[in-house]
């Protein structure tokens, strides 16, 4: 496969994280490496009272009242991140042909928020009482229907469900439409928004959850050596791809290009990693020379880095075996929380981003590196590297892994 | 209050219809409610009305005008509290 055959361009980005609502304030917030992790009054009562929400996101405001009465805070976030994404793109929704225009997002859970609340109608009030908007709000698959709507974007339009490894599948599984030709034009990315009582407490029983709710803004802190697990997030993003050709004819900017991916299943344990890293190694592997790239090309890793104890140690482990020791890693997730579902979109928007600028973030909270952690994490400040091939992973509970290579344009 | 007024209060909190868009001669249509919308509306109205109010009789529904024909059918007057 050549060059021109494999690579496709990102034209567009769109972010709404909690570092902030755009692709200039969520970049800003990452570069300054402090995490926005505080005290959520929504989840007054559970033992982990603590998240990553947007700040100042006013739906009724960007959205206006319908969308932000019948629309599930996961649709809203992603509707700001696809409108972004879009104009950034240089893109017309009024004039494009719609039929060439896919989307394909990733999302974890849902309407989750829609969900609590109808139940505790029902149970208050009877099932006679529950909203007729429950399920068109609830279902995941929903956003990509409303950004069809939205839009006008009339392609293939679905949804990716693989955990915490999501909005990386999704950009996955778009390349690959461009590349089959089913579409000329695909909006990517996650969204979620979560952060209720019941999936809180459902993460916290897990033991997933950091519990350094004294101090939330220090709470996540991957590959440190006081970590002790996630600060759940909220958040969405939207990349633009086109195949390069079609980018490069109509005059578009690329920001960089999405030039490898790889999926691969650990078959080990319902949330625990492979602690020999075998599928992560795979999809890592798979994903760099679907690039038509060798391990030593690639110099940069933005990765999964939660923040759990297990997690972190195996990930650092795996990414020196297969890339070597000289890369430069780090973690948005210090900064950003784990948005679970958007989390995997996230961070590949910021890995473009890194790619473009020669940027790379630091990871927050990295006071002392764990021992066990011999990789060249980033951390404090931001990095100026050039960087022409990195890697930004994934992985999610069912041990689904999607690694994605972005290269420079 | 009036049933009318009750009805809006309905649509305001409960839908996000803005106030001023709202007269008896108004169409669920041009506030830009849908059929889901109308049950939502009609359960809205059970729970402030204290009524039964039917699936079909809700679809029926065209304006504003015709809610307040419908509820005051049902018994509802101005609420004395």
């Amino acid at each position: 496969m050549t060059a021109a055959q494999r690579d496709v361009a990102v034209t567009g980005l769109g972010l709404v994280t909690p570092a902030g609502i755009g692709v200039d304030a969520s970049w800003a917030g990452v570069l300054a490496g402090t995490g926005t992790a505080a005290t959520d009054p929504s989840l007054d009562g559970v033992p982990v009272d603590m998240s990553c929400r947007v700040p100042g996101f006013d739906a009724e405001q960007l959205l206006g009242r319908k969308a932000s009465r019948r629309l599930d805070r996961f649709v809203q976030l992603a509707l700001v991140a696809a409108a972004e994404a879009v104009t950034d793109a240089g893109l017309h929704p009024a004039t494009w042909d719609g039929a060439r225009v896919g989307v394909v997002m990733g999302c974890g859970m849902g309407g989750a928020a829609t969900w609590e609340q109808q139940h505790a109608r029902m149970l208050d009030s009877g099932p006679t009482k529950v909203s007729p908007l429950l399920i068109p709000m609830l279902v995941p698959n929903m956003v990509a229907g409303h950004l069809a709507i939205e839009l006008g974007a009339l392609g293939p339009n679905l949804v990716t469900a693989t955990a915490c490894a999501s909005g990386a599948t999704a950009i996955g599984v778009a390349r690959d439409l461009l590349r089959a030709g089913a579409a000329d034009v695909v909006l990517t990315g996650g969204t979620e928004a979560g952060l209720t009582p019941l999936s809180i407490a459902g993460f916290a029983q897990m033991g997933a959850l950091s519990r350094r709710t004294s101090d939330p803004p220090s709470a996540s802190r991957p590959f440190d050596a006081d970590r002790d697990g996630f600060v759940a997030a909220e958040a969405a993003g939207v990349l633009v791809l086109e195949r390069d050709a079609d980018a490069t004819a109509r005059g578009a900017r690329v920001r960089a290009r999405v030039s490898g991916y790889g999926a691969s299943a650990d078959a080990h344990h319902i949330t625990a990693p492979d602690p020999d890293g075998a599928g992560a190694a795979r999809a890592m592997r798979t994903a760099i020379a679907d690039a038509g790239l060798a391990p030593d090309d690639i110099v940069h890793v933005n990765a999964h880095g939660t923040s759990t104890p297990l997690n972190d140690v195996a990930e650092a482990r795996t990414v020196r075996a297969v890339v070597g020791d000289e890369v430069s890693i780090t973690s948005t997730k210090g900064v950003t929380g784990h948005a679970l579902g958007a989390a995997g979109a996230i961070e590949a928007a910021f890995t473009v981003l890194t790619v473009e600028h020669g940027l790379v973030p630091p990871t927050a909270n990295l006071d002392s590196c764990d021992p066990e952690v011999d990789v060249d994490v980033v951390a404090k400040a931001p990095r100026e590297q050039a960087v022409p091939a990195a890697m930004s992973n994934s992985f999610g509970f069912g041990g689904q892994n999607a690694v994605l290579v972005v290269t420079a344009a | 209050m009036s049933t009318y007024d009750r009805i809006s209060t309905i649509l305001v909190d409960r839908l996000g219809v803005a106030q001023d868009d709202i007269s008896p001669e108004a169409t669920f249509e041009e506030l830009d409610l849908d059929s889901l919308d109308l049950v939502e509306f009609a359960l809205g109205a059970e729970e402030e009305f204290g009524v039964r109010i039917g699936d079909e009789e809700a679809e029926g529904l065209r304006t504003v005008g015709d809610a307040v024909a419908l509820l005051e059918t049902k018994g509802v007057g101005a609420a004395t509290a």
